[in-house]
């Protein structure tokens, strides 16, 4: 029975199993070599991307009936959680990369 | 055609990630990639959002209004953080990451359980897990942030045994978990806020027992549990693009929280148990007797800066609680201007987060080739004259080389008692944030300058120029 449904479960995400497979390799090797000066930018900047999950918000709205308050209100009050994380996500981390640039020059 | 251009735009959102956060691991690169990162996020977005469905777009109104919302509360923040507070806001970013994926799976669960949506066992797990992940990354995001920003001591968060409940609590959670997949069918609203609060309890109680001075260690990891919540929330969805990004987020978090471990020579599993906790061993705060003090005069302190050849800063948190970089940095031009060469030694884990102190320095346009890491420093600390510890104590502290019996005892340190003389900025004799007793403070070589880091320099600037 769990078997049936884990193999069920397998075959119809058999393609997205790949992705993420190679996708946590990618991740690991990217970040395998930088420098400590970096670690703040680039912890803030994958934070940021995180906020990816606000992909899943719009979706789920984009097909709430338009009677379903919950699922309208909860929706974008994800949206809102998650656009924080992105846009002040972004930003930030793009503040901080400013003062790196300067003392490039 | 739709379709094709909105697969097409998930691809090129999810290779601007992966190339984004490439670029994001070098200096020179660094802010094309997040730029890069951003516009694939703005991509993917805007595809989901001409993404056509069976409802129309009557609810776009609440999407965008929602997008416009919390668009002008992040920039807000991000444009009018003070570069000090950059990990708190960090941290308090990646707990809103968590929540929204907690209210995701909350609202899909709740679906399940009204019956309006049948859950195979798997999706079941899927859900749970985004919820579990998303919910521990929220509340422990909140609790690190007011770690970090000083509004909660460790003491008062941390109970007994706390590791071990911790592990208990988890089991129980886990077991919850399988219970909740089993009764799939006959799932009611109420187990499922049960399940919720107890989640969001155990992130509290995840990072209560782990030492302020391991958040950002902390911080990382828990990015990359929103990370991992993202990616799962993705698999409810089939979306690709949310597994890629949250994938990608989940796997270089747990490398850069390895890397961030490793560069305080301890492991991830003693951070997580608490390392700094009630344990410190010999060298606890107070056992120090009669040992004492030396104060530094001012003048004497400028006076020997003047006719230094080599002057090294030891930059610690409190350079950024008080806000002292451009005090340090006209120091060092007074400095410069008569020969003395000046230099500042980052500790890798200098300040509340790693690069925090190259941040704050950047920010006064203090050079790059100034900036010394650990090895570089420990080579060029045994011929400079003065070195200068702003606010800095655990990773100055000689325990670690020489007291098997102290908690960081194998943490690589700044050897700054190799120089002639050390001056120490300090606000007054408190331990520093791992709690233990700094034997540099009673070296024989080391003199101690009490007051806030910023009026100290400041007047030593004023006493220098008096030269």
């Amino acid at each position: 029975m769990v078997i049936d449904q884990l193999i069920a479960f397998f075959d119809t995400h058999l393609i997205m199993l790949y992705l993420l497979l190679f996708t946590i390799i990618l991740g690991f090797e990217i970040i395998a070599k930088v420098p400590t000066v970096l670690h703040t930018p680039l912890m803030s900047g994958a934070n940021a991307i995180s906020g990816v999950v606000i992909i899943g918000g719009i979706l789920l709205v984009k097909q709430a009936a338009p009677t379903d308050w919950l699922l309208l209100v909860g929706g974008s009050l994800a949206i809102v959680l998650g656009t924080i994380n992105v846009v002040g996500g972004f930003a930030v981390t793009d503040r901080m990369l400013e003062m790196f640039k300067k003392k490039q020059k | 055609m739709l379709g094709a251009v909105i697969n097409l735009s998930y691809l090129i959102g999810a290779l601007a990630f992966v190339w984004g956060l490439r670029g994001l691991s070098s200096p020179v690169t660094a802010r094309r990639g997040n730029r890069q990162a951003a516009f694939g996020m703005g991509l993917a977005i805007l595809a989901t959002l001409l993404t056509p469905n069976a409802q129309g777009n009557g609810n776009l109104i609440w999407i965008l209004g929602a997008i416009a919302v919390g668009g002008l509360i992040g920039w807000r923040a991000a444009r009018k953080v003070e570069m000090t507070a950059m990990p708190q806001l960090v941290s308090i970013f990646n707990g809103f990451g968590g929540a929204c994926a907690v209210v995701l799976a909350g609202l899909e669960l709740q679906r399940v359980a009204g019956g309006a949506q049948a859950a195979t066992g798997s999706e079941m797990v899927i859900l749970l897990l985004t919820l579990f992940i998303g919910g521990v990354a929220f509340t422990g995001s909140i609790l690190a942030y007011l770690k970090l920003d000083g509004k909660i001591w460790d003491e008062k968060v941390t109970l007994p045994q706390h590791s071990l409940i911790n592990a208990i609590f988890l089991v129980g959670l886990i077991g919850f978990m399988i219970f909740l997949c089993w009764q799939s069918t006959s799932l009611s609203i109420l187990t499922l806020i049960i399940f919720t609060v107890l989640t969001l309890v155990y992130g509290f109680s995840f990072v209560a027992p782990i030492g302020g001075a391991d958040m950002p260690v902390v911080i990382s990891l828990l990015n990359s549990f929103t990370g991992l919540s993202a990616a799962a929330a993705g698999l409810i969805y089939n979306n690709q693009i949310m597994l890629v990004g949250g994938i990608l987020v989940g796997a270089s978090g747990t490398i850069l929280t390895v890397l961030m471990c490793q560069a305080m020579n301890r492991s991830l599993l003693n951070v997580l148990i608490g390392g700094f906790s009630a344990k410190g061993g010999a060298s606890k705060a107070g056992d120090t007797g009669d040992q004492t003090v030396v104060e530094v005069g001012l003048a004497d302190l400028a006076v020997q800066l003047y006719y230094s050849d080599k002057v090294i800063l030891v930059p610690g948190y409190g350079l950024a609680v008080a806000q002292a970089q451009k005090a340090c940095k006209e120091l060092d031009e007074l400095l410069e201007a008569n020969q003395v060469e000046v230099k500042y030694a980052i500790h890798p884990v200098a300040g509340r987060m790693p690069g925090h102190m190259n941040v704050l320095l950047a920010e006064v346009d203090i050079p790059y080739s100034k900036l010394l890491d650990l090895e570089e420093a420990n080579a060029e600390l045994k011929d400079t004259d003065v070195v200068i510890v702003v606010g800095a104590n655990d990773v100055v502290n000689p325990s670690a080389e020489d007291d098997p019996g102290s908690s960081i005892y194998g943490m690589p340190v700044l050897q700054v008692w190799n120089a002639k003389q050390v001056i120490v900025l300090k606000r007054s004799m408190r331990p520093g944030y791992a709690g233990i007793q700094n034997p540099l403070f009673f070296h024989e070589k080391t003199k101690m300058l009490f007051g806030d880091a910023k009026d100290s320099l400041t007047k030593l600037v004023g006493e220098v120029k008096n030269q």
